[in-house]
């Protein structure tokens, strides 16, 4: 390992972008964006999704070039031709989405990613001295499959760092991290920065950008709106910015609204049909009408295996494990359960909530052909257009016309339209993962507004979430899913976030190690 | 400079028609220059191929008489390719569709069966090769076999079976030892639209399989399952759709009427059971349906066109004594080009102007 980088506290900036713009086709996702970064601070680059924040930091890095403007790197005018370079120069990056190979080792993966003549013991002591001297427990010889979401981004981190960059980008580094994960990060960039090193830290978590960040620059639609101390600003302040107005309070609605059971799952059990999915254990639970019940956890520990096993993608062995307003649908095919007024809404939006290349109306029979819109076999398109028109007025969907293809919406728009789409019949049970994953503000207050209000005119809704925020927000009751295993639920208005944020790293009775004997 | 495929946020209505247009032209192109290596005048030998035939009327029947195995076939092949299923052995289904109502034609010969005999043949050949077509769609239901391998390669297993039965137990005693069944009786033989020409009733049936296709794909929830099924397997799945059970059913569906095309050909055009009873009607159809976009409208339009390229390869034969097989090279040029133009309908094509920056190695 090489020295830490000096500590030199200098007016001049590290990197500088000035005028930075970058066209795709006729859209402007990068706006003439100024920005310094200075060494030994944390910035912060805050907006909503579609704000422009990835593309600005792939022109940081190298993989994308600017239409307009310039990069200078130390005072000097220099061109990014690719990562490769950015890497040379001393900038490291953290994606959102790893990129590692599940059946080869930690040192193995971060083999890959240097130059082929380092010899591979070097590393493996490089992986070792870095986990060591930065708080990151690492075991190099580990296969990525066993590691749990936090542990591969820590791979990522010591990959960035075993090049001791100057420069540190991380791209939304928390939104796969339990809140404990997240403090020991927050630990680790503090000591980086202590060493001088120049952090780019891409959030639209207020909370997280207040409490880390020296220096926050908002964009909104491609322009950068302000760069501020985050620490003299208030959260609402903070979101002014980057949503341009006030965001609508999601209202719970009043009283007591507790019916009875309507979706109960009595000790369901299942084993993946892929060889790194999460085998389900004994999952218990029920959902009465009236009420949100939120399953709070870390992606990857079997949100997805529940989701596919309540919907009926997958079946269960037996009838009674999971039980539909009464009926027992555990061998239900999903058709069968829609018609018992039970609704799903996956997590990907699309290529399995829809079919992108299809247009809405198409994407309304999709999951609505079970429950109507059919006659002899024969569709009625009028019925389809109409799911189409109805939910577009009732979430003010915006789209370039009547009925365009599901790819051709943004994120937010085409959620709505997967929400809508279900929440417009009359429904005793929805279930729904990840209802505002990627999502911009205003549309995702929307949506959970929805899903409130469905719960208040009596249906069950369970919500699957790795927003603890979200699901503080609006559900009842909250349970903690880890490892295929799920926890008994708590009242949300007396649940502890740090209790909650033990039970996501799997540690509620046993110690923290616990957390690491994983599958298998 | 350099090109760049550029994604489109939607699907390009007017690329969809230009597509198949374009990959005619290219293909066109193409053949001007092979003609000219041949030696032959490229604009003359164009027209040998593709108008000349269009100017008399015998030719313009045989186009309709080659155009309706072509289109039924095509039609067959559009259901399996939209839900992603790749049935290639039609020329086998096509086969085993001839024999299996030949068999009927050949136990009644000489006999004095009424006219219930040709329905029957026909029911007989769609339900044998949606029989032979459902081997490699359970082989990949059941066992995960290729059944783009299963299907082919049941191909030529077709024609043996053909082979044997005519130079076996079904030969003409009369025949001079010709491998040939004798000639079909009347009511075992498609009857003429027109008394005397060559247009038979098959072709007739061939536009109903087209409506029947257009209306199942466009108006019924079957048409939506194979859509979906094909272009976003999760969402088909997520929608209640059973991608196992539609394998099966468009691998009959295609059969059948594969199949049923064969017995048609049989019956009608050729009057008796022989082998070579196909010019390759069944590899031909992919590239019918293809060159149609998988669409019953475009694929009729394709069937046409196609026909005319066997009709027009026998004419240059003749009048250009250039070689019969340049009709496969013709076609297979043609599938090239139908599968390359197809990626303009979700991209765009853009030059770039090349910077130094821009094309050094990340």
């Amino acid at each position: 390992m090489a020295d830490p980088v000096a500590t030199r506290v200098t007016s001049q900036p590290l990197l500088q972008a000035i005028g930075i713009t970058k066209l795709y086709g006729t859209f402007v996702a990068n706006d003439h964006i100024d920005l310094d970064l200075h060494p030994a601070q944390i910035h912060a680059l805050l907006g909503e999704n579609g704000a422009g924040k990835s593309t600005f930091v792939k022109m940081a890095y190298g993989l994308i070039q600017p239409n307009d403007g310039e990069l200078r790197w130390l005072g000097r005018k220099t061109v990014l031709a690719g990562p490769a370079q950015a890497r040379a120069l001393g900038i490291g990056m953290v994606f959102q989405h790893f990129s590692l190979f599940e059946n080869l080792t930690v040192a193995e993966n971060v083999a890959l990613g240097l130059p082929p003549s380092e010899p591979f013991a070097k590393i493996s002591a490089g992986i070792a001295e870095i986990s060591r001297r930065y708080g990151l427990p690492l075991e190099p010889r580990r296969e990525v499959w066993r590691l749990s979401v936090g542990e591969r981004q820590r791979i990522e981190i010591v990959r960035a760092l075993l090049q001791n960059p100057k420069l540190l980008i991380l791209d939304e580094p928390t939104s796969v991290l339990t809140p404990q994960e997240a403090d020991q990060l927050f630990v680790v960039l503090e000591s980086l920065k202590a060493e001088g090193r120049a952090i780019l830290y891409i959030s639209h978590k207020l909370d997280e950008v207040k409490r880390l960040c020296d220096t926050a620059t908002i964009l909104r639609g491609g322009k950068k709106v302000a760069t501020c101390d985050p620490r003299r600003e208030t959260a609402g302040s903070l979101a002014r910015m980057m949503v341009g107005g006030e965001i609508g309070e999601v209202k719970s609605a009043a009283g007591e609204r507790v019916g009875k059971p309507r979706l109960v799952v009595q000790d369901l059990s299942m084993v993946p049909d892929d060889p790194h999915g999460i085998r389900l254990d004994h999952v218990s639970v029920e959902v009465r009408g009236g009420e949100i019940l939120g399953i709070a956890g870390v992606a990857g520990n079997g949100q997805d295996e529940l989701f596919a096993a309540l919907s009926g993608e997958r079946l269960s062995a037996s009838d009674g494990s999971v039980v539909i307003d009464g009926e027992a649908a555990g061998r239900f095919s999903i058709s069968q359960r829609r018609r018992l007024g039970a609704a799903f809404v996956p997590e990907e939006r699309l290529g399995h909530a829809t079919a992108p290349r299809m247009t809405l109306s198409e994407n309304a029979l999709l999951t609505r052909h079970a429950v109507g819109m059919t006659h002899d076999g024969f569709i009625n398109r009028a019925a389809t257009i109409k799911v189409v028109d109805e939910a577009t007025k009732a979430f003010d969907i915006r789209k370039a016309k009547r009925d365009p293809e599901a790819a051709s919406l943004s994120g937010g728009n085409l959620q709505k339209f997967v929400v809508g789409r279900e929440i417009l019949r009359e429904l005793g049970v929805l279930v729904v993962s990840q209802p505002t994953w990627g999502v911009d503000a205003g549309a995702a207050a929307v949506i959970r507004q929805a899903l409130i209000d469905l719960a208040a005119r009596g249906a069950a809704v369970l919500v699957i979430s790795q927003d603890l925020d979200e699901l503080l927000e609006i559900a009842d009751r909250i349970a903690v899913i880890f490892t295929g295993r799920l926890s008994s639920p708590i009242e949300s208005k007396t649940a502890d976030r740090e209790h909650l944020g033990l039970l996501m790293g799997g540690s509620s009775a046993q110690p923290r190690e616990m957390s690491h004997a994983v599958g298998a | 400079m350099r090109l760049v495929l550029e994604p489109r946020a939607e699907r390009s209505t007017a690329a969809a028609i230009a597509s198949p247009l374009i990959a005619v032209g290219l293909t066109l192109l193409v053949m001007s220059i092979l003609f000219g290596f041949l030696g032959k005048d490229p604009l003359n030998a164009l027209a040998v191929y593709f108008l000349q035939p269009l100017t008399d009327s015998y030719s313009l029947q045989e186009m309709v008489v080659k155009a309706t195995p072509l289109v039924m076939i095509g039609i067959g092949l559009a259901l399996c390719y939209l839900a992603n299923v790749w049935n290639i052995g039609a020329e086998g289904q096509f086969v085993i569709g001839a024999v299996a109502g030949s068999y009927l034609a050949v136990k009644t010969q000489g006999t004095d069966a009424g006219t219930w005999v040709l329905p029957a043949m026909l029911v007989l050949g769609a339900l044998g090769g949606a029989l032979y077509a459902l081997i490699p769609a359970i082989c990949r239901v059941r066992f995960g076999a290729s059944e783009i391998l299963v299907s082919l390669m049941l191909v030529y297993v077709a024609d043996l079976v053909l082979d044997y039965l005519v130079r076996g137990p079904w030969r003409d005693p009369h025949g001079y030892n010709f491998p040939t069944t004798a000639d079909f009786d009347p009511v075992a033989t498609v009857p003429s639209i027109i008394e005397g020409s060559r247009l038979h009733i098959g072709a007739l049936m061939a536009l109903v399989v087209v409506a029947a296709a257009w209306t199942v794909l466009g108006r019924t929830i079957k048409g939506f399952e194979i859509r979906v099924v094909g272009a976003a397997p999760k969402a088909a799945r997520f929608a209640g759709f059973d991608a196992d059970r539609l394998v099966l059913f468009t691998f009959a569906v295609s059969g059948a009427l594969a199949g049923l095309a064969g017995i048609i050909e049989v019956a009608g055009p050729v009057g008796h059971l022989q082998p070579g009873i196909s010019p390759g009607y069944g590899f031909t159809a992919i590239i019918v349906a293809f060159l149609g976009r998988l669409n019953p409208i475009g694929i009729l339009i394709a069937g046409l066109f196609l026909a005319l390229t066997f009709i027009g390869g026998e004419q240059a034969q003749i009048s250009l004594k250039v070689p019969l097989d340049l009709t496969k090279v013709f076609q297979g040029i043609l599938l090239f080009f139908v599968l390359a133009c197809d990626s303009l309908i979700l991209y765009r094509v853009r030059l770039i102007r090349t910077r130094k920056a821009a094309d050094a190695v990340a």
